[in-house]
């Protein structure tokens, strides 16, 4: 646990060393700042104290926003040898996987604590459901978790921080809304697998307020499917 | 600890890298490993560090398998790995920090043994620059420095003094000789004259196999059955010398060098030496002899032997 903590450390002060944390913060509320309040169908524009706006914006920008973060993370070790250096320290390949995943998550949590002024104003504007509100960070949340996984599990297959991205982006394309499209498009069970497997509908109903923990269990899955597989694939250097 | 390696074996597809090879290193030992590029020298390295997992065979710290106690020995060894890598946006305090800590080191300690890795390595000019604004020489010290910051009782360095310049190559050897006195030390080099200024035992491997293991002097005993002396007999006919010479019952064969100063190559047989013999020959003909050397068969010598079939 201690090394986990010490990877994650140091990655989170390597992000913020870099401006990557910098940028990404300031795109991010950017975005989401403009569309939530200034810009189209805006909070004002739906006329609710309700940060659902907010929501369906943030699960795009950070669907895009994830990969940027993970690419490095295992690919740049790679491509530099210096994952041969950590493994060869007191660590396992899981505290390595774990420590990275850690470091992303906890940057994501930084630029959504940044988002909490959005909670205040709103409060004062009309009567907020603070429970709906917690949902729905929780649902970005675990919604970034999955993809953070997913991107270190992309970054951990290649040494290429460019292919690692459009790796990550590409299977991440497949949750955030291709399966939903194919379980519009088919009938019966095939309809019903894809409609499980796409994120949006998880997502969704938990930014609307509705705790279910078949949705809970959906996005730790994918952080545990994702982990597990970049741990393996470091793993597979062991195999002849 | 003591490393013991018992038919160490790794393959890369169908291609061995490494094949059934063993030998021992004891405390206080430095071992120097050596061969051509490609024969096996670092993948063994790799799996004595834990990063490789063990093909076939055994390696043993301490008298523990790496195989099952991987993760708890990897506390005790110091690795550099071929090429130095190192995260070159990290300031060199805090990446000599992150290391002591992940080998498990207390604040504390980190904080002391900084200060004499530091001074040892000779960084403390450099110790707050990034590690991507330092020389390549300097970066070598910074791996060094990562490699010995939790003390290890075991040190693996492969290939520790490229890029170094003359000064700091002999400054780096001198360190590993002191290293060496207490710890278990395996350095992997090509470069011949430093495995006879830094190492205690020599292995030799090529194509994965062990070719010869032991001191320099051992290898050169092995090398030199036959005595081999340089000559240069002045004063005198070439041919009548030749011929004297190749009279004699210690001489083995005789070769002409150089024909305009007489110098000549004289080979004896196995187990004896003609040089008091030539001498006498020399003192009765009356010939001036202004030169006898005798030829020790040189590291590079045994090593192209060993390694070109």
């Amino acid at each position: 646990m201690h090394a986990t903590w010490i990877i994650a450390k140091k990655e989170l002060q390597s992000y913020f060393d870099s401006l990557i944390a910098y940028i990404l913060l300031v795109l991010f509320l950017g975005f989401s700042g403009f569309f939530t309040w200034l810009f189209g169908s805006d909070i004002f524009m739906v006329g609710q104290a309700s940060l659902q706006t907010f929501f369906s914006i943030a699960y795009w920008t950070l669907f895009f926003f994830t990969p940027a973060l993970t690419m490095r993370l295992l690919a740049e070790e790679k491509k530099t040898g210096t994952l041969e250096l950590l493994l060869t320290k007191a660590i396992t390949d899981r505290q390595v996987v774990t420590g990275k995943f850690l470091a992303a998550l906890l940057l994501v949590f930084v630029a959504l604590a940044c988002t909490f002024p959005y909670v205040v104003t709103l409060s004062y504007i009309g009567d907020i459901d603070a429970g709906e509100i917690f949902c729905g960070y929780a649902g970005l949340a675990l919604m970034s978790g999955a993809y953070i996984s997913i991107g270190l599990y992309a970054s951990s297959l290649t040494n290429n921080q460019i292919v690692a991205f459009l790796l990550a982006l590409s299977i991440g394309l497949f949750f955030h809304i291709i399966f939903e499209v194919l379980a519009g498009s088919f009938t019966g069970i095939t309809a019903q697998v894809f409609a499980t497997l796409s994120l949006n509908n998880h997502f969704e109903s938990l930014s609307r307020g509705v705790v279910d923990t078949r949705d809970v269990i959906y996005f730790l899955s994918l952080i545990f499917l994702g982990l597990f597989l970049a741990e393996m694939s470091l793993t597979k250097r062991n195999l002849n | 600890m003591e490393i013991q390696i018992e038919n160490l074996s790794k393959n890369y597809g169908p291609q061995k890298a490494v094949d059934r090879i063993s030998f021992e290193v004891k405390p206080g030992e430095v071992l120097g490993f050596l061969g051509p590029n490609g024969a096996g020298k670092s993948t063994t390295m790799k799996m004595i560090t834990g990063y490789l997992a063990i093909g076939d065979g055994d390696v043993r710290i301490g008298g523990k398998s790496v195989r099952d106690h991987g993760d708890d020995l990897k506390r005790h060894i110091g690795y550099l790995p071929e090429n130095n890598p190192l995260y070159l946006d990290m300031p060199v305090i805090d990446y000599l920090t992150f290391c002591g800590a992940l080998q498990g080191m207390t604040p504390d300690a980190i904080r002391r043994r900084l200060r004499e890795m530091i001074a040892v390595c000779g960084l403390n000019a450099e110790k707050h620059k990034k590690i991507g604004e330092l020389s390549k020489g300097y970066r070598q010290r910074v791996g060094l420095a990562q490699a010995m910051i939790h003390d290890p009782e075991i040190l693996v360095l492969d290939e520790p003094t490229t890029g170094l310049d003359p000064n700091q190559i002999v400054e780096i050897r001198n360190l590993i000789r002191e290293l060496g006195k207490a710890k278990t030390v395996v350095l992997s080099t090509h470069i011949l004259p430093e495995v006879e200024a830094t190492c205690d035992r020599i292995l030799i491997i090529n194509q994965g196999r062990i070719v010869a293991n032991g001191t320099a002097d051992t290898l050169r005993k092995q090398a030199t059955g036959q005595e081999v002396i340089r000559l240069r007999i002045e004063d005198a006919p070439l041919a009548e010398v030749m011929n004297a010479l190749r009279g004699m019952p210690t001489v083995d064969t005789v070769e002409v060098v150089d024909k305009e100063l007489n110098r000549l190559e004289l080979q004896s047989r196995t187990g004896m030496s003609s040089r008091r013999e030539v001498f006498h020959l020399c003192v009765a003909k009356g010939w001036v002899l202004s030169e006898l050397t005798p030829l020790e068969t040189r590291l590079e010598d045994i090593f192209r032997n060993l390694t070109t079939n």
